[in-house]
């Protein structure tokens, strides 16, 4: 185990440094002097060579990729241009939003697709099953940021229940809170929600056709005993994965989802940051974003084959 | 032998070829929803296609004095708050659309084919190559495009760019996986033994053989790019704001959602309708080119 999970940290290195380059590519891929490009046209030359000095642009390349990488590593993503505060007290404010979002909208997608999974499964080639499973795929067919204009469109413009936007923090009321972000979670967990459900389905199905199950309905156990106990548990060890997937697609929909409801998050952050042409926001909160979603995997991976012991067999 | 010819259609010579075609075309159609989604994706093919001759008003003519009406005779899906026909415009807008997300496949197709061949066939460039990969799956999907949209600009081009970059890791790994087994089967032995080339065999031997799944694929990465280039347009990180595409409009439309309806919804359910049915197509296909599902309930 301890093996698997040191070679795991190793795979992490080429990952990371890939990741760091993009990044760090991002800023040089702009048609023309970066410098120029984020001040705009009104610039004058003095303040382009000043924050040309600033970013360090004036180095070659590789030497400004070390001395940036080694920032990196330190946590230190540098200075926004247009916030005038260092990047990282710029996306600690904007981290709860995000995170809240994203785990409600997890939460969403695991309520409502390992159930219909499940049902799908045990009343498989039912109506029952047909129903859910075309709902599976419309649900994955509707990008979540139209779904979100849906439901505001149905909840806050015509029946007026819940805020077509916005954000409570959760420290200002635990139900203003919830109500801010009802729908905006619902959204997001919806679309991923018909993955999670097709993915149980499958997986159930397939438990469902192994001899243990058929011992225990043999033997005579409640129907839904088998069912959650025996062939559940087993089905769910796949549907893992598609979890740890999901939360990568989460937080990518995050980004969308907080525009649409303009919920004051990393996303927001980030597409609002691309108007202004502020790199270092850019760059930092995407390699945050991606480095979350990096390390969520690692520990699926690692649950992974803690939970089955057939895979630690495999692999070792 | 007749296992064999099954497992792998290169094998089999043109004749014997057609009557499995006609077989998975009365297999796809057999099913109503999807006999329906390929009509209903050949229609949106042809009103891209002839959108001139098919839209009654300019998509991009101003007409202030009709600003925001419902849908009517005049305008069946109502105009937009600048007086411009959102009929017009949704049929502009999948032009976009559909030609984005195909030709994002395509080229990724071709790309992720060439890395996937390389990296399953030659196992000293598997390494650098799929860990170069891995890292660039290691980035959300949208938020990939996102950054590169950030750097690039928006224009179309440079989504096609985007998208290619985020969907050509997918495609590589399933060709490298299917590659990874073709390269074991006998018969790229035998290949090899009567001295075929390496080149020979991966053109001949080894990609023909991942077809089937990479067809399957390439269904669902188109879905996928209509929904990213939508999202990006709606994020304004996309094609220009003033071309009709169907994110641009969706973003137009919320803002005046509380009083024009029509404006987001119509956008939204061709965005809908076509990622549906190009999802219910793939799995079609996929029962249908997938030897292991034949008898599969």
């Amino acid at each position: 185990m301890t093996a698997y999970i040191l070679r795991r940290l190793a795979l992490l290195i080429p990952v990371l440094l890939v990741v760091a380059v993009v990044v760090f590519a991002l800023v040089h891929l702009t048609p023309g002097d970066p410098a120029a490009v984020i001040l705009g046209d009104r610039a004058t030359p003095e303040d382009i060579a000043r924050l040309r000095t600033q970013l360090g642009l004036n180095e070659p390349l590789p030497v400004q990729f070390v001395h940036w990488f080694g920032n990196i590593l330190r946590l230190d993503f540098g200075e926004s241009i247009f916030l005038g505060e260092p990047v990282t007290s710029a996306l600690r404010d904007r981290v709860a939003p995000t995170l809240q979002l994203t785990l409600y909208a997890l939460t969403f997608q695991i309520l409502i697709g390992i159930p219909a999974g499940v049902i799908s499964a045990v009343r498989y080639n039912s109506p029952v099953d047909r129903a859910l499973s075309m709902v599976a795929i419309s649900g994955s067919a509707i990008p979540t940021f139209f779904l979100g204009i849906l439901l505001i469109l149905i909840f806050a413009v015509r029946l007026r229940w819940l805020p077509a936007g916005g954000y409570v923090p959760l420290e200002d009321g635990v139900a203003a809170h919830v109500k801010s972000m009802l729908l905006p979670a619902f959204a997001l967990g919806f679309s991923a929600a018909g993955l999670l459900a097709r993915m149980v389905r499958s997986s159930m199905l397939d438990v469902l056709r192994e001899d243990y199950v058929r011992t225990a309905f043999a033997k005579g156990l409640p129907h839904q005993l088998v069912i959650i106990r025996h062939a559940l548990r087993n089905a769910l060890i796949p549907a893992l994965t598609v979890l740890g997937v999901s939360v990568g697609a989460l937080l990518g929909g995050a980004v969308v989802t907080e525009t649409v409801f303009t919920i004051p998050g990393m996303g927001r952050l980030i597409v609002q940051s691309i108007a202004r042409r502020d790199y270092p926001i850019i760059q930092g909160a995407i390699i945050a974003i991606a480095m979350t979603y990096v390390l969520v995997n690692l520990l699926v991976d690692v649950l992974y084959v803690y939970i089955d012991p057939r895979v630690r067999l495999g692999s070792d | 032998m007749a296992v064999a010819s099954s497992l792998h259609p290169v094998t089999l010579r043109a004749e014997e070829r057609r009557p499995r075609w006609s077989r998975w075309a009365r297999a796809l159609l057999a099913n109503p929803a999807t006999a329906l989604s390929a009509l209903f994706l050949l229609g949106a093919l042809l009103a891209a296609l002839f959108a001139p001759f098919l839209t009654p008003h300019d998509p991009t003519f101003l007409d202030p004095a009709v600003r925001l009406q419902g849908p009517s005779t005049a305008h069946l899906l109502g105009t937009d708050d600048r007086g411009r026909d959102v009929f017009s415009r949704v049929i502009y807008g999948g032009r976009v659309s559909l030609l984005i997300g195909v030709s994002v496949t395509f080229i990724a197709a071709l790309i992720g084919s060439l890395l996937g061949l390389l990296s399953g066939y030659f196992s000293r460039l598997d390494m650098p190559i799929m860990r170069t990969l891995d890292g660039l799956m290691a980035f959300p999907s949208i938020l990939l495009a996102i950054a590169i949209m950030a750097s690039l600009g928006t224009s179309a081009i440079n989504v096609l760019i985007a998208l290619v970059v985020v969907y050509t890791p997918t495609i590589a790994r399933l060709v490298r996986s299917t590659t990874l087994v073709t390269r074991q089967q006998t018969f790229v032995e035998s290949a090899r033994s009567i001295g075929m080339t390496d080149r020979q065999i991966l053109l001949r031997y080894v990609f023909p053989n991942g077809l089937s799944p990479l067809i399957v694929q390439c269904t669902f990465v188109v879905a996928y790019a209509i929904i990213s280039e939508a999202s990006l347009s709606f994020l304004g990180a996309g094609v220009d704001p003033e071309t009709p595409t169907w994110g641009n409009m969706l973003r137009d439309g919320q803002r005046v959602l509380q009083s024009a309806w029509w404006l987001a919804l119509f956008p939204g359910a061709a965005l809908v309708l076509t990622v549906l049915t190009l999802n219910l197509l793939g799995d079609a296909l996929r029962d249908a080119l997938d030897p292991r599902t034949v008898g599969r309930g």
